[in-house]
């Protein structure tokens, strides 16, 4: 292949900086929008309306690495052959995302159904403190609490 | 002989022999074969974190760990602002990236020194970012093995968040310090003249997909850490 080839099918498009500068533009707005839900959702304590917004938030993010793909990495323009190679394979994150996290999901459901002793760690509550132990209150749940951290970070 | 019915049809032919299927340079196919294998790394990383995440009740709220900023006051609460100025650090830097790989095309030496330029000072900006946070963490007692964080229900969190959060980062920002790295000897090269002797600048092009790659790869940290 001579690099004469590789030159010339940059420029069937139209202008590259408008390209660019349009792109930019999307990125940004994109990610502004990432932001405004994410500081919106800091208020929310609904399940299924936090669960919504981190829907549309994983669609931003699909869409802009749709763009700094097809675009900055000028795979768009690439030609069909090289587009498929490298974009089909990529495919297997689909069944890779499903089965692991339906199997975390799965595995916390178990361990709440059949470990009660899990069940019961992870509904104690912490009392907030700014630093060093809190003084007093809730003797048995620190206690059963610290039994149980060094099992956890082990 | 192939060549001359290629040629002929109005289809072209691009596995009949005699052309190069994919039509870019061996250096640049095997640039997106890397990036591939690379992209699966951090696809396992982050499906990993995330099965963890889906596996346990509770877990810290992000816009509570991570809302401080340079210079800030003891007791501020700012989630996300100082994570957005990252974002964008990386946006621009991808930006002026694309801007040197197109004025390589033109043969354009001087926007090629000024966008690498550019794109280097923005690296080094967001490994600057990223040390001072992990330095901030650290002082609040966050490390490998350490989190001082509550879950955000009020219960005792594991140190599954601080180490996927620290692995997963370091292992991006040593992406961003490669390409760091990369991006000086790319404007080395162009000063010393050795794309002009080789009548093209595809090495920046190659070095551009790498770096477009980083930018890549913080979209999708950046939402599974800090927004979700």
């Amino acid at each position: 292949m001579s690099n004469h080839d590789t030159h010339d099918h940059a420029e069937h498009h139209g202008d590259p900086i408008a390209e660019i500068k349009k792109v930019t533009i999307i990125l940004s707005v994109l990610t502004i929008i990432e932001l405004i839900l994410g500081f919106w959702m800091i208020g929310i304590t609904g399940e299924s309306m936090r669960l919504a917004i981190k829907g549309v938030i994983v669609i931003l993010m699909m869409a802009k690495a749709f763009y700094i793909v097809a675009y900055f990495m000028h795979l768009k323009h690439e030609l069909k052959n090289l587009i498929m190679t490298i974009v089909v394979p990529l495919l297997l994150f689909v069944w890779f995302i499903t089965a692991f996290l339906s199997d975390g999901g799965s595995y916390k459901n178990l361990r709440n159904n059949y470990d009660p002793h899990f069940k019961a760690q992870s509904t104690i509550k912490v009392e907030k403190k700014e630093h060093g132990e809190a003084a007093e209150g809730e003797h048995e749940a620190k206690e059963g609490e610290k039994e149980a951290k060094p099992a956890e970070t082990k | 002989m192939s060549t001359t019915t290629t040629a002929s049809t109005k289809e072209v032919k691009w596995w009949g022999g005699g052309k190069s299927p994919f039509n870019v340079e061996y250096g640049k196919v095997m640039m997106w074969y890397f990036l591939m294998s690379d992209a699966f790394t951090f696809g396992a990383f982050l499906i990993a974190y995330g099965t963890v995440r889906f596996s346990t009740n509770g877990w810290p709220n992000p816009n509570e760990v991570f809302k401080s900023y340079p210079f800030a006051s003891e007791g501020v609460n700012a989630p996300l602002v100082f994570v957005s100025i990252m974002t964008f650090i990386l946006i621009i830097s991808s930006v002026t990236m694309v801007l040197a790989v197109h004025a390589g095309k033109m043969m354009d030496k001087k926007g090629v020194v000024r966008n690498m330029i550019l794109t280097i000072i923005g690296g080094i900006a967001f490994l600057s970012c990223q040390a001072w946070e992990w330095n901030h963490l650290h002082h609040e007692g966050a490390w490998w093995g350490m989190n001082p964080f509550l879950n955000a229900d009020g219960t005792q969190s594991s140190t599954n968040f601080t180490n996927f959060f620290f692995t997963i980062t370091g292992f991006h920002g040593f992406h961003v310090f490669s390409g760091v790295v990369i991006n000086i000897i790319m404007l080395i090269m162009t000063l010393l003249d050795k794309f002009e002797q080789r009548g093209h600048y595809l090495m920046i092009e190659k070095a551009g997909l790498y770096w477009h790659f980083v930018d890549l790869v913080w979209v999708f940290v950046f939402t599974c850490f800090y927004l979700l």
